[in-house]
């Protein structure tokens, strides 16, 4: 297992390489951009035996994808912003093909105004599209959750898409040691297998065919099932890597959560700075929590409510805005739902953090542990979501 | 919708692929057609252009030794979605362009 110093766009380039991945289209945008040039060096060293696809746009990167993985390829690519709201319109049709494509996505605002900066506001629309996402908050981590994408997308319970997110600039151009896997262990843990519908001319099948009135319903509500059953299959995934190679994240990771009246709910990067936080508050006597959700989608609604079911009061951290929403953020939206529905008289706070890339203080979060104790103390919940670095 | 039981969605093949293919080959899209094509055969010259530019396979050649040139031309009406592109390239008005009526 080589130890090398990694940059997360270059972590996520190696754990494609060392997934053996056969084809890679990309379009290059910042900050994925180094990601995109590292496996494109890969491929011309011959470090990887993989087809790389030059291509005019990310909705022909992602085009190219679907066609690779129609005829059996293992295939990735890497984007971010622009590039992935580009690629959205191919990527609901692999969802709805059933092609098991991984994408890394290093996070970044969306424009108007132009901001190359990172947070959450490209994948957040990706919500609903069918694919699996995940948020990682390391190099090491997303290195690691690569590998275990293409484990639960490709399994025949599953068959959908799935993208590794991780924070533009804060992850992906930050270098870190990360333990890689040589191809061959890496390939015992996800062997190829092409259980999916693929094209071949000896047995051929018509892809890409119209779902009238009749027909329609049924294969979204197949594609819901898939969603699904892939929670069991991350866990199980994750499981399994922990026992070859020596590393298991949880599909939601509690942290100071046992006997915690108030959790705070992060992802991404900045989960390790809501971390500090909890730190922080807890020597001012604050019992906060934090639950770091990594599986976004589908969402981990039973490890949730289980970790919820203790608490008064949760504040949800999130990097983007759902504009015009009940709640700007999205992921307060899904623990609102949560709570109405599994889990009720659990208090809701919605927080907006590192937006465009502002920066994310710790004391601005231990004020945020803070707010909610005193929401939990019997204070009314503020009924908009608390923009937090935001100037007046 | 259909009134006839149709599988559901757990007999249904994933991403909606079809496992037969070439199977529309045995659906009769007549019913698409408002207009119909009529080959008037005493006109065509045998060119082929209806034969090639048809987008569905839709106009038959057929070898038939008593006729002029030894070939001559059919629509296949049960796959004529009555596009009219036929109609509108014969260059020599060999086609007519008759209303359905049913």
């Amino acid at each position: 297992m080589p130890r090398l110093a990694l940059t997360t766009n270059y972590a996520v380039a190696h754990a494609a390489k060392d997934s053996d991945v056969d084809v890679v289209a990309a379009y290059p945008i910042t900050p994925s951009t180094p990601a995109a040039e590292k496996l494109a060096e890969f491929v011309a060293n011959g470090e990887m035996d993989a087809e790389y696809i030059h291509v005019e746009s990310e909705h022909s990167a992602a085009s190219a994808l679907v066609g690779a993985s129609a005829v059996g390829a293992r295939a990735f690519t890497v984007t971010a912003s622009q590039g992935l709201i580009y690629m959205s319109e191919v990527l609901y049709i692999a969802s709805g093909l059933r092609l098991p494509i991984v994408l890394g996505v290093a996070s970044r605002a969306l424009s108007a105004p132009l901001s190359i900066w990172g947070d959450m506001h490209d994948i957040a629309p990706l919500r609903d599209a069918g694919l699996i996402i995940y948020f990682v908050s390391s190099a090491q981590e997303a290195y690691d959750t690569v590998i275990q994408a293409f484990k639960v997308a490709e399994d025949p319970r599953v068959h959908l898409p799935a993208i590794v997110d991780y924070d533009g600039f804060v992850l992906s151009h930050v270098t870190e040691p990360v333990e890689t896997i040589e191809k061959e262990e890496v390939l015992k843990y996800i062997p190829k297998n092409i259980t999916w519908n693929t094209l071949n001319p000896k047995k051929p099948i018509s892809m890409g065919t119209v779902g009238d009135p009749d027909w329609y319903y049924e294969f979204k509500y197949q594609q819901q099932v898939a969603m699904e059953n892939a929670l069991q299959v991350a866990v199980e995934a994750d499981e399994e890597f922990g026992k070859m190679f020596g590393r298991k994240y949880g599909i939601v990771e509690p942290y100071c959560m046992e006997d915690a009246d108030i959790a705070m709910i992060a992802y991404g990067a900045h989960a390790g700075t809501a971390r500090v936080a909890v730190d922080k508050a807890r020597e001012k006597g604050i019992k906060v929590g934090l639950i770091r959700l990594k599986l976004w989608r589908p969402f981990p609604s039973e490890q949730l409510k289980k970790l919820l079911e203790g608490v008064s009061v949760v504040g949800v951290l999130d990097r983007a805005m759902a504009l015009g929403g009940p709640l700007q953020g999205p992921v307060a939206l899904d623990v609102g739902t949560l709570i109405a529905t599994k889990v009720p008289g659990v208090k809701l706070v919605s927080f907006t953090i590192g937006i465009g890339q502002r920066d994310v203080r710790v004391d601005d979060l231990v004020k945020a542990a803070e707010m909610l104790d005193e929401v939990a103390k019997g204070k009314e919940p503020p009924e908009k979501t608390v923009p937090i670095g935001l100037r007046e | 919708m259909s009134t006839t039981k149709l599988p559901g969605w757990r007999e249904l093949p994933e991403g909606a692929v079809v496992r037969d293919a070439g199977n529309t080959e045995t659906i009769d899209v007549s019913g698409w057609r408002v207009f119909k094509p009529v080959i008037i055969d005493e006109k065509c010259t045998r060119c082929r252009l209806c034969w090639i530019y048809c987008p569905d396979g839709a106009i038959l050649e057929i070898i038939d030794e008593k006729a002029k040139m030894g070939k001559r031309y059919e629509v296949d009406y049960m796959h004529c979605k009555g596009c009219g592109i036929c109609w509108r390239e014969c260059p020599v008005n060999a086609i007519e362009w008759v209303p359905e009526e049913r």
